[in-house]
């Protein structure tokens, strides 16, 4: 019998126990259905976490200078300066692994245009840090490495910034602004990198050379660095590694006997995303487990319903084998039954969790994020259920002797 | 004898076991069974009539000796190869008709069409013709529960022609069908055996037994007696339904 005769007798039996049919069915719906609405809702959160990590920068570690101790009460990170450029140079130029490193010197200052004023953040960096962040321009260009050596008053806008001194949708590039009364030529502005995950304005900021942001904005220092080094690791494999290279070589270059603790702290942001992710990672778990539950109930399931119905259709199936059917072609007959059973399951179970993965989208305001994949493996996962569960009955449909099964009451 | 018979059993025993006794339900039997012929196999129950049946429609194996069918051996095929005659060479007719419920006469008749392998249009073809050939071309799309049981049987027989096999085998056939419609049958079965069909028959009934030219009667898995006559003519078909049945046709 052809594979297609073989699914319509399939789903004609099928069919003439709607009912029956679809409360077998129910167990995978469920089962396929939760997957797939909580994947989607899963994974939503999960891109948008990566995305709000992925704006602060790529393979991103930061490194914070020292704490002081007065009297017993300690200082928090920053506290006190510790690193130097000299820490800065030999970052950048002794471990292989770092890509950039850049400065972050940080001011709050008012800034001023021709008819607005805005307070913002000042930022003194290098134009490494652009990478760093993957941080694209939005019109005119970033300041340069010449920029940085002659200290040019020249100066980068964030959106926000952008916003508030020139009006919306604005080309700042060529204005003048004052920062602490010193005129900065605005050369660039960088594209929209949004809101934090703890909410903070990404694009609140104005970027300088930091040379010129430690003559004119917030100087004085000397050998030590006033703010923070950024370090973007080659790729996220090496990120750890740097990590640890990077606390090593500030060891060594700040003579810290072994066993007392660093005089800077070094965060890795891949490791506050995956902690951060921990979460997801455990629903989906526990998700999976869920669903693993649910197939294998759906699962016995049809194999019930498929014992019952063998039973039930004895006299057919001695019908079939004396009119020619080959114990190949019942077992086939009835497996095939217990396939389109558990697919069809799968496929409503995928329609059903897609809803209501689209419902509680748009009645909670999460992201929701549908991945095709998954779609297929629940539905070809339920198909294994299928066959997996409806070979016994099948069998045992085949083994049936003609004789025997033609006088079954 | 020119031509050999299409049906020949030598000396075939079938015991079965049934935990520790063992039951002998044919002791040796020796049959031909010649082209068109009708034949009628008689006894009581537990005369072997059935097993018998059982083994001409290669349901069943014989547990010594040969079993010939149109020429070939099949007393010691397996599963596959015996499912394959069955849909060739053999079509069943059973006491109870047998049909699948909720599925149309047309449906019915396709069903062993569907294990030979034919093509959806050769198949609605055949089992049309099948069922006209029985007188039920206009009701093809009736389900069996609409029809009378005469009706039925008579689907049940186009689904037995519907491959051209070589035998009929007819289990009981009007057992559960009064007087008229078992004439009606019988004389069905009778132009089959003219058109060179064979048709072996179990009944229990010798007003049934009458209709067919030769009578073997079975007792303790023995063929006890074996007589060839002229059958009496089947000639029943009542004014009321032939006309409504020629009514119907195109």
């Amino acid at each position: 019998m052809s594979w297609f005769q073989t699914l319509r007798v399939a789903l004609r039996a099928l069919l003439r126990n709607k009912m029956r049919s679809f409360l077998t069915t129910l167990g995978i719906v469920i089962g396929v259905s939760a997957v797939i609405a909580m994947v989607a809702i899963g994974d939503g959160a999960k891109a948008r976490v990566e995305a709000q990590f992925s704006a602060m920068g790529s393979n991103l570690l930061m490194v914070l200078p020292g704490t002081t101790t007065a009297g017993g009460a300690h200082g928090g990170f920053g506290s006190m300066p510790t690193l130097t450029w000299d820490d800065l140079r030999a970052i950048q130029t002794e471990i292989p692994t770092v890509r950039y490193a850049a400065p972050s010197l940080r001011a709050t200052a008012q800034v001023l245009s021709e008819d607005q004023n805005w307070t913002t953040t000042v930022i003194g960096t290098t134009p490494d840090y652009f990478d760093i962040r993957s941080w694209p321009i939005a019109a005119g260009s970033l300041f340069t490495s010449v920029d940085v050596d002659g200290a040019t008053k020249v100066a980068v806008l964030g959106q926000t910034v952008v916003d508030k001194l020139f009006g919306p949708n604005a080309n700042p590039v060529g204005q003048v602004i004052r920062v602490k009364n010193v005129p900065f030529t605005v050369v660039g502005s960088l594209s929209k990198k949004g809101q934090s995950q703890w909410g903070m304005d990404f694009d609140d900021c104005v970027i300088v050379p930091v040379s010129t942001f430690r003559q004119k904005i917030q100087g004085g220092l000397g050998n030590y660095l006033g703010g923070i080094i950024m370090v973007s690791a080659t790729g996220p494999s090496t990120v750890s590694r740097t990590e640890s290279l990077v606390r090593g070589l500030l060891r060594d270059r700040h003579r810290l006997p072994p066993g007392t603790d660093d005089d800077f702290s070094i965060r890795n942001l891949a490791e506050i995303a995956s902690a951060s992710q921990e979460g997801t990672r455990t629903l989906t778990t526990l998700l999976a487990a869920i669903a693993a539950v649910s197939l294998l109930v759906g699962g016995i399931g049809i194999m019930n319903i498929m014992l019952v119905s063998v039973t039930e259709r004895t006299r057919e199936i001695g019908l079939r084998m004396a009119v020619g059917a080959k114990p190949g072609d019942i077992r086939l007959q009835f497996l095939v039954e217990a396939l389109a059973l558990a697919v069809a399951g799968g496929l409503i179970g995928v329609g059903l969790g897609l809803g209501a993965a689209r419902w509680m989208a748009s009645s909670f305001g999460w992201q929701v994020l549908y991945r095709p994949d998954v779609i297929f493996i629940a539905v070809g996962f339920s198909g294994l259920v299928g066959v997996g569960f409806g070979f016994y009955p099948a069998h045992r449909a085949s083994r049936l002797d003609p004789i025997t099964a033609l006088r079954f009451e | 004898m020119d031509q050999a018979p299409l049906i020949r059993l030598e000396d075939v025993t079938k015991t079965y076991r049934m935990g520790d006794v063992e039951v002998h339900a044919l002791r040796g039997v020796s049959l031909s069974v010649e082209l068109g012929e009708f034949t009628a196999v008689m006894g009581a129950s537990g005369s072997g009539k059935s097993t018998l049946m059982n083994i001409l429609g290669c349901l069943d194996r014989p547990t010594t000796g040969r079993y010939l069918l149109d020429g070939q051996e099949v007393s010691h095929l397996g599963t596959e190869a015996l499912a394959g005659i069955r849909n060739r060479t053999i079509g069943f007719v059973f006491q109870s008709f047998n049909l699948l419920p909720r599925t149309s006469a047309l449906e019915n008749v396709e069903l062993p069409l569907l294990y030979a392998g034919a093509g959806a249009v050769d198949r609605h073809a055949r089992a049309a013709a099948s069922l006209a050939q029985v007188g039920l071309a206009d009701r093809a799309d009736h389900f069996p529960n609409q029809m009378s049981g005469g009706q039925q049987q008579r689907v049940a027989i186009a689904r037995a022609l519907v491959t051209r096999p070589r035998v009929i085998l007819a289990d009981e056939p009007t057992g559960n069908l009064d007087s008229r419609t078992s004439v009606e049958v019988m004389a069905l079965f009778q132009e089959l055996g003219r058109s060179g069909i064979t048709v072996v028959l179990v009944t229990h009934e010798p007003d049934i037994a009458q209709y067919a030219s030769r009578v073997v009667t079975m007792r303790d898995g023995r063929v006890r007696s074996d007589v060839r006559r002229a059958a009496r003519r089947a000639e029943p078909l009542p004014p009321g339904e032939a006309a409504a049945a020629e009514e119907a046709l195109p």
